[in-house]
């Protein structure tokens, strides 16, 4: 891609922030904006705020399990951690940091002067704090002698136990009310933007990976997120309106809440994982030093999984007892998945083939990305497997599955992805010696974590409770040991992101001399507001 | 808004309508479902069975009994949050073949000092057997009045039916005994109540 000399001028480009204006500034700034980099910054420091905060409860769920027996926290208040460390994680951490890289870098990718819909914009990302705080304030409020804390439930929400709770559940069922109002607010904007701004010449199949991966989970968090929305809102009638849905005794049943959860919950590992899965083509192939391999293999890869992944739900609740043939068709359904997987796996492998590789911290994190997550593809088809799980369901294992996918898939994704554009977001370099720090710190630490949790499922220790029998001492003691080492480091990281903000060395437009695509030809930092006359693509 | 993307914005607008609506007619269409491969457990009707052999055709040969097989099956019940009561099985499990009619009853006590109603709620473990558990006559047909400290028998009967899948040898039934707080139950009756 090149920028040509012709300059289309674009209509709508101008909001009213436009240059010669008055802009507000310190915080109502932030408050008024809709410049995508402003929000863009926003959403990312959001999820580093609330990636410690979910962090926190975590360490405190594995210092509880340090030893085996009760010694620092009550049951209930164990339970309470675990359910709203996942939600915080997964809504108020990962999928905020995804939308926050769309924001700075999907317009800077095709380009296109800002996201198509800036208020819409704005909205989104200022529904999440009142979301984050209706998550967590049960917990203070207990402090006080007010409710008996957080939802208990786990994450998952599963009636009828959430029929039962406190009024954290409500809490929480507001709380995902708002987040998904904000994700499908995101989804819009990003899909319209896509859709209607690219730069004139890029056609579909010139459109960055990153974007393409994007637009799939975009368009997957239309079609779930509304499914939670209704299993949730049913789940508050049935608590306050004399509904029935999930109770047996009004002829509701509650495996209806599994179906309609996972219908959402499936799908949403890929809303997670597909961004990322749309940055690693661009930085393998820049420390490569090669084009991306199988750009269209990875497109259509793309595609495939965004359709199988709302297909293949009950895979989550297989000894609830279903039928035989519906097992066996959700078995091969997700086992099915691999193989979309496998072509992405074989492209980014492909990209380095006889490349000049260099290893900066983005590379790191790349490589340590594609063994982890390769990890948790193959325990995924141990945990497929309909007889398999019998065994492994609600234990151990799972947990260190999805932790393998969702930290060292998600989370060390997204690392990858804000080392690779902190230097054209900040127009600073980050300390290349705490990157590497923090890399090894962190790819060494999450095995010392999790994979010892492989085992403690193996050999049968179920997960959410507090207390478990002694022969899982050790490797108990283990784990907690690696989530402290593993918690302590991301301080590195966030030393780092603060360091090279603040004032690291100068970086050039190109900040990495094998980086191709638009945002490479903008200045470090890219002006605020940047492509508002769109370039040409070739 | 720029008004180039709104036709846009609107299509996906009504996308996610229908998204939300589909989580909402998933409710009735896995009842459905649920009715027609039995996946919850929920039990059949009495299936055209009835003492003494079919229903609506007088002339038909009593249900044919598979002397070849034996399933077992095992009874049990939860009395659920909200309700003091206690309930057990008098049998707690027994053999029989496919075809066979039998009767058993559950103890049931209001150990409050109200009165009180409730309504039991079956479900068969596994799912696939639920559609070849009959129930003939069961106390969870109707809503169940016991006075304070009031005890009583509650009988069941019923026939496994002979198309009953080979594989299956073990069939647990178990009640759910739900208080009755006015409205909650409301549809309840109606729908375990089909003759
Ligand atoms: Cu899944």
């Amino acid at each position: 891609m090149n920028t040509a000399t012709t300059t289309i001028p674009v209509a709508g480009a101008h909001h009213g922030d436009h240059h010669g204006h008055h802009q507000p500034s310190g915080v109502l700034r932030w408050i008024t904006t809709t410049n995508h980099k402003d929000i863009g910054t926003m959403y990312l420091t959001f999820a580093l705020i609330m990636f410690f905060v979910g962090g926190l409860m975590i360490l405190a769920v594995r210092v509880e399990l340090f030893q085996p027996g009760l010694q620092l926290m009550r049951p209930e208040f164990f339970n309470q951690l675990i359910g709203v460390h996942a939600l915080v994680m997964i809504f108020a951490a990962l999928m905020p940091a995804a939308t926050g890289f769309a924001n700075w870098q999907i317009p800077l990718m095709i380009g296109a002067p800002d996201m198509a819909l800036p208020r819409v914009n704005n909205w989104g990302f200022w529904l999440l704090p009142p979301a984050a705080l209706l998550l967590t304030l049960p917990f203070v409020l207990s402090l006080f002698g007010i409710g008996d804390g957080a939802l208990a439930t786990g994450w998952t929400m599963y009636a009828p136990l959430s029929v039962q709770g406190g009024f954290g559940v409500d809490f929480a069922i507001f709380a995902v009310h708002l987040l998904g109002v904000s994700s499908i607010l995101g989804s819009i904007n990003i899909i319209v933007t896509i859709f209607n701004m690219r730069a004139p010449g890029m056609t579909m199949m010139k459109l960055p990976l990153f974007a393409w991966g994007w637009l799939i989970t975009a368009f997957l968090l239309i079609a779930t997120i509304p499914v939670l929305a209704g299993a949730v809102t049913m789940l508050l009638a049935d608590r306050h309106f004399g509904t029935h849905f999930f109770s047996a005794a009004g002829g509701g049943d509650p495996i209806l809440f599994q179906h309609l959860f996972w219908f959402f919950g499936h799908p949403e590992v890929y809303i997670l994982l597909l961004p990322v899965w749309g940055l690693m083509p661009h930085v393998i192939s820049t420390f490569s030093r090669k084009p991306i391999y199988g750009y269209k293999a990875q497109v259509y890869a793309f595609m495939a999984i965004g359709v199988l992944s709302v297909v293949v739900w009950a895979h989550h609740f297989f000894t609830v007892g279903m039928p035989t043939p519906a097992l066996i068709y959700f078995m091969f359904a997700t086992m099915s998945i691999s193989l979309p997987l496998a072509v992405l796996f074989f492209c980014w492998i492909a990209t380095m083939w006889r490349g000049a590789i260099s290893f900066e911290t983005p590379m790191l994190f790349a490589l340590g990305f594609i063994v982890l997550f390769g990890i948790a593809g193959l325990t995924g088809l141990v945990l497929a497997d309909v007889a398999a799980d019998a065994q492994y369901h609600h234990s151990y294992f799972v947990v260190a599955h999805f932790h393998y996918a969702l930290f060292a898939g998600g989370i060390m994704g997204v690392m990858t992805g804000v080392y690779y554009w902190l230097p054209k977001w900040t127009g600073r370099m980050y300390s290349e010696r705490l990157g590497k720090l923090h890399f090894w710190l962190t790819a060494i630490s999450f095995n010392l974590t999790f994979m010892p949790q492989f085992f403690l499922g193996l050999a049968g220790m179920p997960r959410r409770i507090p207390d478990y029998a002694l022969q899982f001492a050790e490797f108990n003691a283990i784990s907690t040991v690696g989530a402290f080492v593993l918690g302590f480091s991301q301080l590195i990281f966030a030393w780092n992101v603060w360091q090279c903000a603040k004032g690291g060395a100068k970086a050039p437009a190109k900040a990495w001399e094998g980086a191709s695509g638009l945002e490479w030809e903008l200045s470090s930092p890219p002006p605020y507001h940047s492509w508002e006359t769109q370039p040409q693509v070739a | 808004m720029d008004a180039r993307h709104l036709p846009l914005v609107k299509r996906l607008l009504w996308l996610i309508a229908g998204a939300f609506a589909f989580a909402f007619a998933m409710v009735p269409l896995y009842n459905v479902l649920c009715e027609v491969t039995g996946l919850n457990g929920k039990t059949a009707g009495p299936g055209g069975f009835s003492i003494g052999g079919l229903i609506g055709d007088p002339a038909a040969p009593p249900s044919p009994i598979d002397h070849t097989r034996t399933v077992t099956v095992e009874f049990t019940g939860t009395v659920m949050p909200g309700l003091t009561w206690e309930m057990r099985p008098l049998t707690f499990s027994l053999d029989t073949h496919p075809g066979e009619m039998q009767m058993v009853s559950y103890l049931v006590r209001n150990t409050s000092d109200k009165p009180t109603l409730a309504q039991a709620i079956p479900s068969v473990t596994p799912g696939e057997a639920a559609q070849s558990f009959h129930k003939i006559e069961c106390f969870c047909f109707s809503q169940q009045a016991l006075a304070p400290g009031e005890s009583r028998e509650m009988p069941l009967t019923f026939i496994v039916n002979p198309d009953i899948d080979k594989s299956i040898r073990h069939i647990t039934l178990s009640y759910a005994f739900f208080s009755i707080d006015g409205r909650r139950l409301a549809s309840a009756a109606t729908s375990e109540a089909k003759p």
